[in-house]
């Protein structure tokens, strides 16, 4: 989130759209309704199924799922045509104004530098008209047709309330009456915020999405003001925590993999730091140099020297284009490119896109670990035949298959210390309330006694790649469990000669004189000691910050990019409201996302972007600098603004013997998977109380596809794609509304997750139904809006 | 000092039907989580059960095009006049409190069911296992000592709220107010009016059509009922003959009474 959870009470309108805070964050809600109580907020909830947060909201918006984007350009055409941006904020804190070279262009839903036959763009074109000194070009009257405010008039001139209308399925009245009350926050004195979870994420469009609704607070000023932001509702108690240090496909801190063509720190380090774009951009990061060289310093301690580049030799180095997220690397254990798989805190079978696909992915493996709580159908993959009945068909029986499989009892989140980050960004430190039953034991622990023990075999055997395992600092108290305390106190960082804690990243240092092992989190642990661990109930400024309650990342920074909540001169948009201000010597409040004792004239307000101010135009994303409306990958309709380029041209689509694609002739229903208040993921499902309060795996259908069909509420129901089939009882409702679009009807299936073939309730896995096609930049799988058929059994 | 009159408030407006309150319910009571029963709803069960005091409802509706999803939280209504107690016949088997909380004693129900034909809502459920009536107590226990019950300790939305029921009369005329001045001109409050106003009171949006949220409209104690302890009182009076009846009638109805906490689900 750029703001928070209890921010949400200073807003005056709640967009919830590509999630269900209702239902899947039901405790952080009560901001929501605090909001709507105390400030007369009003919630606008877009989503193609009438949801419990729709049950709560003053207006309800349907929309034909995998158009987002459609809408939301709908609602940036409809601020800028009817005058209602708030135009002195997008002058000040954003790129409207910066110059697009002339070679740019968007024309039948591609943008320059499309070779059609490689399928890939050229970026050259995405740039922005530079200066002598290297700086970009501007037009402070944003009179030019080619600065980029202009460029995104022109750009979205194109999704007219009616376009809305025929893409999303609602009518333009509905959209115009939502439009109404999200762009009234588009001036000093109101403010709107927007809530999404998986429901944007989960598209082979997804970053874009997101794109676009930043580019819509920007529009309408609501970026770094208490109660605006865009916000991600992030789904596991930890998740945050893991993108934060690098799960994915970072480093810590959100530093980049290096990669082959990397094969120098220095030409890691050139390819990585970004030069500043305006002369007043503070460029923040322009201090990776910092940033990487602590990072390696907190990984292999006294053998990083500056001799050796610090050790980045020893790092390992993706390929040059080698995309290593979920899909890709499934796909090649698909192909019998890999031999052995560790799965911690995750149930890929369940989770991943085409389940057949995974289970067969998993049987080429030599061998498996699985480090959980439960025996999860990942770790029973084996069995899948036997237990997943008749929705594998194509699948081996247990004897054929050689994988090797080991499951380790992991402590579960109450059987162990450490911190939490929520989407908040607040690290909270916990204690164990249990130890682990029997021979269960903390991931940490399980971790670093494998460590231990392939060190020991490269010790005593060698072999390939030894050197980086060796001189791994690794020096806690007791080698095989180290304390939380002292593997988080690494992570803050220390100063290499005294050993202390560095107070935050401002003290890093490029010449191997400090350690921090990720960045973002350098501050949490200081000489003061362990700050995630605060509890304080201190509200200074009255907006809810608690800037004694844990620690916020970055620098304890409860809002992200306050320093735009002030015009130019550093006044308030609204003084009624505001997170910092200017004393005439300092900012005060809230920790400035600005250096805390520059005048406000000195940087730009976004001080960790070269530009020095946000961007409406980028050309960091794969399919484009601006967003545009592509339909997913399986689609019951063409796209109507450019048929010819109907769903995102850079989309991975995977194509193994297991992929396949259907059409709507053959699937003419469009599907979407989610989840419910009741469970959690698919873990619950195991635990006494969850199973009593959703006991059964369903499928909601519109009533006029169950009429249509002869179902009744109850029925048994048959839903295939082209992967795979589920089956389950009907629930048979008319909040899941027909849509017209382009003329015709469409419905939508919901399914929901948190079945499978183990646990103490069981039901198909909707992952069965679900495409391997991908989101370019960040690898997410498309589960809202592929194709189904149904049938009644 | 008479002792003040606890009640619970309802405000259906920001139920988000979590269920957190049904949890909190069975954990309190140490009910064993069972299954629950698909009714093509969200619902966890189609209804109360012996062992499910607090079931949220979920009631779908369409008019003028346009869906609700109203949820509303459905258990005893701790009546100021209550039906049950009215047509019970075994002494001590139902209490009303000086809090004015009804409390059900088992261990002198003798499991007769007349308080379920006395309940204006509905609510009674009798246990085929322990052949005893069951039902929400607003956690007596957790109100005496100092406690809030674990339904409104849990809700995280505040739509459930404890207190003195003057107090919450108050909150739930201002909410009320709220309300309308937020366009929904049919607001109002649902306090039981045939019984003489409940210690549970909801807040609707639409209060002249409570059916829309499962509530009855018009909750009375059946004229049985009222008759049995109404002009005909002297026969409950009679109270040590109809204590001595009553145990016979169970004794010869479900045999000699056994104490089995694990029966008691």
């Amino acid at each position: 989130m750029t703001n928070g959870w209890c921010d949400i009470a200073n807003t005056d309108v709640v967009l919830v759209m590509g999630g269900n805070p209702a239902e899947n964050h039901p405790v952080g809600f009560r901001f929501v309704m605090e909001a709507k109580r105390k400030r007369k907020a009003k919630l606008i909830c877009v989503d193609p199924r009438f949801n419990r947060t729709a049950a709560v909201s003053d207006t309800y918006v349907p929309l034909r799922a995998g158009t987002d984007i459609a809408f939301l350009g709908g609602l940036i055409h409809y601020a800028i045509s009817n005058d209602l941006c708030h135009m002195d904020y997008v002058r000040v804190h954003t790129n409207a104004s910066f110059l697009l070279r002339e070679d740019f262009h968007f024309s039948e839903g591609h943008f320059s530098g499309w070779d059609a036959e490689k399928k890939a763009y050229d970026k050259t074109s995405w740039q922005y008209e530079l200066d002598g000194a290297g700086y970009a070009k501007v037009d402070e009257t944003l009179e030019n047709p080619r600065c980029v405010y202009r460029a995104m008039k022109d750009h979205y001139s194109r999704y007219t309330p009616e376009k809305v209308a025929e893409i999303c399925g609602c009518t333009a009245d509905e959209f115009k009456k939502a439009a109404a009350v999200i762009c009234s926050t588009g001036r000093a004195g109101r403010v709107g915020t927007i809530l999404y979870a998986l429901g944007w994420t989960h598209h082979s469009h997804s970053v874009q999405l997101i794109h676009t609704a930043a580019m819509l607070q920007l529009l309408l000023g609501n970026i770094g003001l208490p109660g605006g932001g865009v916000n991600a509702q992030r789904g596991h108690a930890n998740i945050q925590g893991s993108t934060d240090m690098g799960a994915w496909n970072m480093l810590p801190g959100y530093l980049r993999l290096p990669r082959a063509q990397w094969q120098t720190f220095d030409s890691y380090l050139k390819a990585t730091t970004p030069k500043p774009l305006r002369p007043n951009a503070m460029n923040y990061w322009g201090n990776t140099p910092k940033f990487a060289t602590s990072l390696l310093k907190a990984y292999y301690g006294a053998a990083a020297k500056k001799e050796n580049d610090f050790g980045y030799a020893w790092l390992p180095k993706l390929g040059e284009t080698e995309n290593q997220s979920w899909g890709f690397f499934f796909d090649r254990m698909h192909r019998k490119e890999m031999h052995g798989f560790i799965s911690f805190g995750m149930n890929p079978v369940a989770n991943g896109p085409n389940t057949e696909k995974m289970l067969e992915a998993l049987a080429n493996l030599d061998w498996l670990v699985v480090v959980e709580n439960f025996e999860t159908e990942t770790a029973a993959f084996w069995n899948a035949k036997q237990l997943g009945e008749k929705f594998y068909p194509r699948y081996v029986d247990a004897k054929s298959i050689q994988t090797e499989v080991i499951l380790l009892p992991a402590a579960c989140f109450a059987e162990k210390d450490g911190s939490f980050v929520n989407s908040s960004r607040w690290l909270q430190w916990k204690r164990a309330a249990v130890p682990p039953p029997g021979l269960a034991k903390p991931d940490h622990e399980i971790i670093a006694r494998i460590f231990m023990a392939v060190r020991a075999l490269y010790e005593k055997e060698g072999g390939a790649g030894k050197e980086p395992l060796m001189t791994m600092q690794w020096n806690y108290e007791q080698p095989l469990m180290p304390s939380l305390e002292e593997v988080a106190r690494e992570v803050n960082g220390k100063d290499a000669a005294t050993g202390q804690q560095v107070p935050g990243f401002a003290a890093l240092k490029d010449d191997g004189s400090t350690s921090c092992g990720n960045w973002v989190y350098s501050g949490s642990w200081t000489e003061a000691g362990n700050l995630m661990a605060r509890r304080g109930q201190e509200d200074p400024t009255g907006l809810g910050l608690f800037p004694n309650y844990a620690w916020s990342w970055p620098a304890n920074r409860r809002i992200l990019y306050n320093r735009a909540s002030n015009d130019a001169d550093g006044k308030p948009w609204d003084p009624t409201h505001a997170t910092i201000r200017w004393n005439g010597t300092k900012w005060t409040g809230d920790t400035p996302d600005y250096k805390a004792d520059a005048e406000p004239h000195q940087y730009g307000a976004f001080i960790m972007l070269p530009e020095g101010v946000a961007k409406f135009f980028t050309s960091d994303l794969a399919e484009g600098p601006f967003p545009e409306h592509y339909e997913p990958m399986e689609s019951p309709v063409k796209n109507a603004l450019h048929p010819n380029a109907s769903a995102n041209p850079v989309a991975p689509v995977m194509k193994s013997s297991a992929d396949s694609m259907g059409t709507p002739d053959k699937f003419p229903y469009v599907a979407i998977t989610y989840r419910l208040t009741e469970h959690f993921h698919y873990w619950t499902k195991h635990v006494a109380s969850g199973s009593e309060l959703q006991s059964n795996f369903f499928v909601e259908l519109p009533e006029g596809l169950a009429k249509e069909k002869g179902i009744k509420g109850g029925d048994v129901v048959r839903v295939s794609s082209a992967r795979g089939s589920v089956e389950g009882p009907a629930l048979v409702t008319p909040r899941m509304q027909p849509l017209k679009v382009a003329g015709k009807t469409v419905y939508h299936v919901g399914i929901p997750i948190h079945w499978g073939y183990v646990g103490r309730v069981r039901g198909p896995l909707v992952n069965n139904l679900t495409p391997s096609v991908f989101d370019p930049n960040s690898g997410t799988p498309e589960y809202k809006g592929f194709l189904v058929n149904v049938e009644k059994v | 000092m008479p002792a003040t009159t606890v009640a619970k408030l309802i405000d259906t407006s920001l139920c988000i039907g979590c269920k957190a309150c049904e949890v909190a319910c069975q954990e309190w009571n140490e009910q064993e989580f069972t299954l629950g029963v698909f009714n093509n709803t969200y619902q966890t069960l189609p209804d109360l059960a012996p062992n499910f005091w607090n079931l949220i409802k979920f009631n779908e509706q369409v008019e003028d095009g346009a869906n609700s999803w109203l949820m509303a939280k459905y258990q005893c209504m701790h009546c100021a006049d209550p039906g049950c107690l009215k047509a019970c016949p075994a002494p001590g088997a139902i209490v009303q409190l000086p809090n004015g909380i009804v409390d059900f004693r088992q261990e002198n129900c003798i499991g007769c069911g007349y308080c379920i034909t006395g309940c204006p809502f509905d609510v009674p459920r009798l246990s085929p296992t322990t052949k005893k009536v069951y039902k929400c107590s607003l956690c007596s226990d957790r109100v005496g000592a100092g406690m809030t019950p674990a339904c409104i300790r849990t809700c995280p939305t505040n739509c459930l709220t404890f207190g003195s029921r003057t107090d919450l009369v108050e909150l739930a005329a201002q909410r009320t107010e709220e309300l309308k001045a937020d366009g929904f001109q049919d607001a109002g409050v649902y306090d039981g009016p045939g019984v003489g106003g409940t210690n549970v009171l909801y807040v609707l949006k639409h209060a002249s059509a409570p059916e829309k949220y499962g509530l009855p409209k018009d909750p009375r104690i059946p004229w049985t009922v009222s008759l049995w302890k109404g002009p005909l009182k002297w026969v409950a009076n009679a109270a040590f003959l109809g204590t001595a009846v009553g145990a016979l009638l169970h004794y010869l109805k479900f045999g000699p009474k056994e104490t089995h906490d694990d029966e008691v689900h």
